[in-house]
């Protein structure tokens, strides 16, 4: 089980995991719970560069389209095939095996504390 | 103005629901996963509550000319227990809404209106009204309104304790009727009308009896794999029987003709109603319609995303609903597209947030249920 109040975390509702110089990247729990039944996800490739805040994927619903914004700025070095092959990990694994991508960075931008998100969410 | 909530409100909090707003109703738009509620109905069965939607009482002696007149469809030709599927027009040929009609006896009819118009249906109908010798009565705050729907829907009903006094056997109860039962000493009608494409019942109850009803059923049920189904899986399943839902197939600037429903309109009947002139009119030459899309791979066309002729740069179209079909796999739409764009074979382009995928124009419905009432 993870600690989520280990994580760091956005506005955009994504996680940060952090381990050195490679920070691992997904969507919350609530983000999935308010998406609803994930059916497709597009990733970075592996070895683009990504800049805080800009869209780099997306994550599809039945019902909606929610965006994934990179948290750091870096370069993807890895993406998680088994969510591109069973997107309803998302959902059932959120923080764990429903992780997206792997960017490697130099600087880590301010994110929020479990504390900070969770007051932000109301839940 | 989204506090207002079923009267089986808590029914669906005890369930696990999650909500959403809905024509200002707090309504489940799921309880756990949609893809499976979803997946249930075609395979078993879904309970729904659609107790938002508007019931609305004519009675009296002119009851049945009354419709003749406001409605597009030939209401009076319909039998005690029968429902018709009909539209309210306004002046110019625009769609007010969709409904379906119950004929509840020779001078009495329920329409049944969706929640977001009940009360420009309730204006239009009682403007309406002036030179008949009828009654209006809106009901909707005393009426709660369950959908049973799926395969097994039939099977369900009939173990459901309580539920008895069919005035016609569920089994010889055809599509499109109504009967009257009772949940004990309640009195309930029962229609095998519903919105998913499948087999199943739509039952209308005193308000105050509603959640005894549904516990009811969901007893009988369960065993035979009825599960709560939200509004999420209730949208899924009727754009893949291609039904449309009024604020995407349907507005005031439609014309039904547009919509495929032609059918709907008795341009034939004896007498004048709202909107007869300006269908006799058509609508222009120039008048986009809708179609069926589907493509490959897994990036559905959604809402407001525009149509393209292969390569074109001025769109030919553009959605109105759409998703990656639960059932089929890929994703389907619905789309308005210029006439000379929307044979069936045609191929078209999708722009997917940016990018174009490719779309063929295929036959409405997307779905169609095979036989396999169990």
């Amino acid at each position: 089980m993870t600690d989520l109040k280990a994580l760091k975390y956005t506005a955009e509702h994504e996680w940060v995991q952090v381990d050195g110089s490679v920070a691992t990247v997904g969507i919350t729990a609530y983000a999935a719970e308010k998406l609803g039944d994930i059916v497709f996800v597009d990733l970075p490739k592996v070895g683009s560069s990504v800049t805080t805040g800009t869209v780099v994927g997306e994550i599809e619903s039945t019902k909606s389209v929610g965006e994934l914004y990179a948290p750091v700025n870096g370069t993807v070095v890895e993406a998680n095939d088994a969510v591109v092959a069973s997107p309803e990990l998302v959902n059932s694994d959120p923080f764990g095996e429903g992780w997206l991508v792997k960017v490697e960075f130099a600087e880590l931008p301010e994110l929020l504390s479990f504390d900070e998100y969770t007051a932000l969410t109301g839940e | 103005m989204s506090d207002r909530s079923s009267p089986l409100h808590q029914v669906h909090v005890a369930a696990g629901a999650s909500f959403t707003d809905f024509a200002g109703w707090q309504m489940p738009v799921r309880y756990s996963s949609d893809l499976a509620e979803h997946h249930a109905v075609r395979t078993a069965a879904g309970i729904f509550d659609i107790s938002h939607m508007a019931e609305i009482l004519v009675s009296g002696p002119d009851a049945a000319a009354f419709l003749d007149f406001a409605l597009a469809g030939r209401l009076s030709a319909i039998a005690f227990g029968q429902a018709k599927y009909s539209l309210l027009l306004d002046e110019s040929g625009g769609i007010i809404d969709d409904l379906v009609v119950y004929r509840r006896g020779d001078d009495a009819f329920l329409v049944v209106a969706n929640a977001g118009n009940r009360y420009p249906v309730v204006a239009a109908l009682t403007d309406r009204a002036a030179a008949f010798d009828m009654s209006l009565e809106d009901q909707s705050d005393d009426i709660s309104l369950i959908a049973v729907q799926g395969p097994r829907s039939r099977s369900i009903l009939e173990a459901t304790l309580g539920l008895t006094d069919f005035g016609i056997p569920l089994a010889e109860l055809k599509y499109y009727w109504s009967t009257d039962a009772r949940f004990g000493e309640i009195d309930v009608i029962v229609g095998r009308t519903g919105y998913t494409g499948e087999d199943g019942f739509e039952l209308y109850i005193r308000a105050d009896a509603a959640a005894d009803l549904w516990a009811s059923l969901m007893s009988a049920g369960s065993p035979l794999g009825l599960v709560p189904a939200g509004l999420a899986s209730r949208d899924t399943l009727r754009l893949e029987a291609g039904m449309p839902l009024y604020g995407h197939e349907l507005s005031l600037d439609t014309f039904p003709v547009q919509a495929g429903l032609g059918r709907v309109v008795a341009l034939t009947k004896e007498g004048d109603f709202v909107g007869r002139e300006a269908l006799e009119a058509g609508p222009p030459a120039d008048a986009r319609v809708l179609v069926g899309l589907v493509s490959e791979g897994k990036r559905a066309g959604r809402a407001d995303y525009l149509v393209f002729a292969p390569g074109g740069d001025e769109s030919v179209g553009v959605i109105t609903s759409g998703a990656l079909s639960p059932t089929l796999g890929y994703p389907i739409a619905m789309a308005y597209v210029e006439a000379a764009s929307s044979a069936a074979g045609t191929t078209l382009e999708i722009d997917v947030r940016g990018s174009r995928v490719a779309a063929s124009v295929v036959p409405l419905p997307f779905y169609k249920k095979v036989d396999k009432n169990d």
